[in-house]
């Protein structure tokens, strides 16, 4: 209560200095308007304007740069935003503190276009299925380079090798870090076990001297610049990464990963419902989805979008359209409750500054 | 002489109205909003927790890598700059300015962007490793490890040290100088006796213009250190930024807060002993 006070009385001040000098923007004046909130490089940037064209609404968009960066903004309500895009124990976290409000399906006819598989996906986190419109979709996997790693590359075990001391880029974030581990000790990525989180913990630790670096998007920059060996990605980034540089690899290892799923969700403070809705119904269209994997390439769920995708060689991706069926231990993240991710944070600080 | 806030005419009173304005809302405002936090835990009750959890292993850990490395990137800056201040003041009449104006100008570019400029050229197959290795040169690894952040530190601060020092130096009466050399002082003399105490007040503000934002930075590590080494700034920003624990972060911003203002009164004090010798 206090801290959204206080969000209130900075905002106010912000509020006040930025329209003194003349900083409200021509959309945001309009009354015909939709606020998104989306990750960061995770839209195709065309489709906003095409969507203004097609609607007559301006969209204001931001993006954030992790969950956990995004959520205090939206707790507070420090940020008025219309539609968010989260990952799935985000969504859950969401839905438990109230600060979701339930979608009205009939406004998003093409919600038809996304396969039953993600919807029943999404039930994990939204049990109801009343508040998320699927997104992307996609596992956390090894990307390596043929021509430093000769050997197989099928297990986590591999970032544990003394052989690539220097080489292995891992993920800074906490929940994907410690997946990693974890999986790797064949234990649950949604452990809450004292004991497990203390030897992923311990493992993390004796992994470190062989670590180049903790770093979330350079993964990427890293892996095409043949900086690293091996790095820890995402598997939307994968595609992207081999088309700028052939050598690299990805692979979902045996242990098992993260299978990941990320919803459009509207908060309940969303003051326009109803464009938000026609910019989800805009982003649910089999075209618009095909173009905009075509240019993210993260996995989508939209499963009518196959047919107009044009590029051959993305459309047949065995990376961004895995069989899943192949794969036994593939789990989704759930939310652990505050308690325990403060647990996992301070943990996760402990290996940074081992 | 001051006056009290009464006696001022209404047109002072105006004018200093924005001024007011801004650090009510800009400076006491947050800062009664870090104390709030920094002393109360979530549920808004006050305690000293906060600020005590300096004391975990993992805090006190990140302060004193804070403080060694921003000690040494002081001592490095201070080093490099006063050799080079006091060619600039001295020698170099006229052109000077242009000289000086050459080591300000890469502050007119973002410190980000040179960060990651330095990230570049240091990296494995950085800028400056193709070109030893081109030559079979032995490659050069001190991306991620504490060197290249005490290098960041350097680079990215070593204006605030050089322009202070530049400053008093070039203000220096030559005539003190050559009243030395005439009653016998030599060069080493006259700069220990005369030059250098009358440098200190620059010195002095150069270092504590370098110290604190290395003691506060999070950006260098994080970017030089590959996320490997963690500063107090780091740990704050993760508690702000990761945790959503902002009473934490908030408390151990309040102890940062008491170790820059010891610096701040150390330095004042060293500055005021000087003002007295003269």
């Amino acid at each position: 209560m206090i801290k959204k006070l206080i969000c209130v009385v900075l905002a106010a001040f912000i509020a006040i200095s930025a329209s003194t000098s003349c900083g409200i923007s021509k959309a945001e004046r309009s009354e015909n308007v939709v606020y998104v909130y989306n990750a960061g490089e995770y839209i195709d940037p065309d489709l906003l304007d095409q969507f203004t064209a097609e609607t007559g609404i301006q969209v204001v968009y931001d993006e954030f740069e992790s969950n956990e960066i995004m959520y205090p903004k939206i707790e507070s309500g420090a940020a008025v935003y219309d539609v968010v895009c989260p990952s799935d124990y985000m969504i859950e976290k969401m839905i438990k503190k109230d600060l979701l409000q339930p979608i009205d399906y009939s406004k998003i006819p093409n919600i038809k276009n996304i396969g039953d598989y993600y919807i029943e996906q999404s039930r994990s986190f939204d049990p109801e299925h009343k508040y998320t419109v699927p997104y992307c979709w996609g596992t956390v996997g090894i990307l390596y380079n043929k021509t430093m790693v000769s050997e197989k590359v099928d297990s986590w075990d591999i970032l544990w090798d003394e052989k690539y001391k220097n080489e292995i880029l891992m993920q800074d974030s906490v929940r994907d870090a410690f997946m990693v581990s974890l999986m790797d000790l064949g234990y649950s990525c949604n452990s809450l076990d004292h004991d497990e989180i203390e030897a992923a913990t311990e493992r993390l630790k004796a992994q470190k001297h062989l670590v180049q670096a903790y770093v979330v998007d350079q993964v990427r920059d890293k892996m095409i610049g043949n900086e690293a060996a091996l790095g820890v990605i995402y598997s939307g980034e994968a595609l992207y990464t081999q088309s700028q540089n052939p050598d690299l690899e990805y692979v979902i290892p045996k242990e098992g990963t993260n299978l990941w799923l990320d919803c459009w969700v509207m908060p309940k403070n969303a003051k326009n419902v109803e464009n938000g809705l026609k910019f989800l119904n805009f982003l649910c269209d089999a075209k618009v989805a095909a173009k905009n994997f075509e240019y993210i390439t993260y996995s989508t769920p939209n499963e009518a979008c196959r047919d107009y995708i044009e590029d051959e060689d993305l459309k047949n991706s065995e990376t961004a359209f895995p069989d899943l069926s192949k794969y036994t231990n593939l789990e989704t993240y759930h939310y652990l409750g505050d308690t325990a991710d403060k647990y996992l944070n301070g943990m996760w600080r402990e290996v940074k500054s081992y | 002489m001051r006056k009290p806030w009464k006696s001022l005419s209404k047109k002072t009173r105006a004018l200093a109205a924005p001024y007011f304005v801004w650090s009510v809302g800009f400076i006491i405002i947050p800062l009664i909003i870090i104390f709030f936090y920094g002393f109360a835990d979530a549920n808004g009750h006050f305690t000293l927790s906060n600020v005590a959890s300096i004391f975990s292993h993992v805090n006190l850990k990140a302060l004193i890598i804070s403080m060694l490395l921003s000690f040494l990137s002081t001592f490095v800056c201070l080093l490099i700059a006063y050799p080079l201040a006091y060619i600039l003041a001295e020698f170099g009449h006229g052109k000077s300015s242009l000289f000086a104006f050459i080591f300000i100008l890469p502050m007119w570019m973002n410190s980000l962007l040179r960060t990651i400029a330095w990230q570049n050229l240091l990296e494995k197959t950085g800028l400056i490793n193709t070109i030893l290795s081109f030559f079979h040169l032995p490659t050069m690894m001190i991306i991620n490890t504490p060197w290249a952040i005490v290098l960041g530190m350097v680079y990215d601060f070593l204006p605030f040290m050089i322009l202070p020092i530049y400053n008093t130096l070039s203000r220096l009466e030559i005539d003190y100088a050559n009243a030395a050399r005439d009653l016998g002082a030599n060069g080493w003399q006259t700069f220990w006796k005369i030059t250098w105490p009358l440098s200190l007040p620059g010195v002095i503000s150069g270092i504590t213009m370098v110290f604190v934002p290395s003691l506060t930075t999070f950006v260098i590590s994080d970017i030089l250190g590959g996320g490997k080494i963690l500063l107090i700034g780091n740990i704050i920003e993760q508690l702000f930024t990761q945790d959503n624990d902002w009473n934490a972060g908030a408390g151990l911003s309040i102890v940062l807060m008491i170790f820059i203002v010891i610096s701040m009164i150390i330095t004042d004090k060293y500055d005021k002993e000087d003002a007295t010798k003269k």
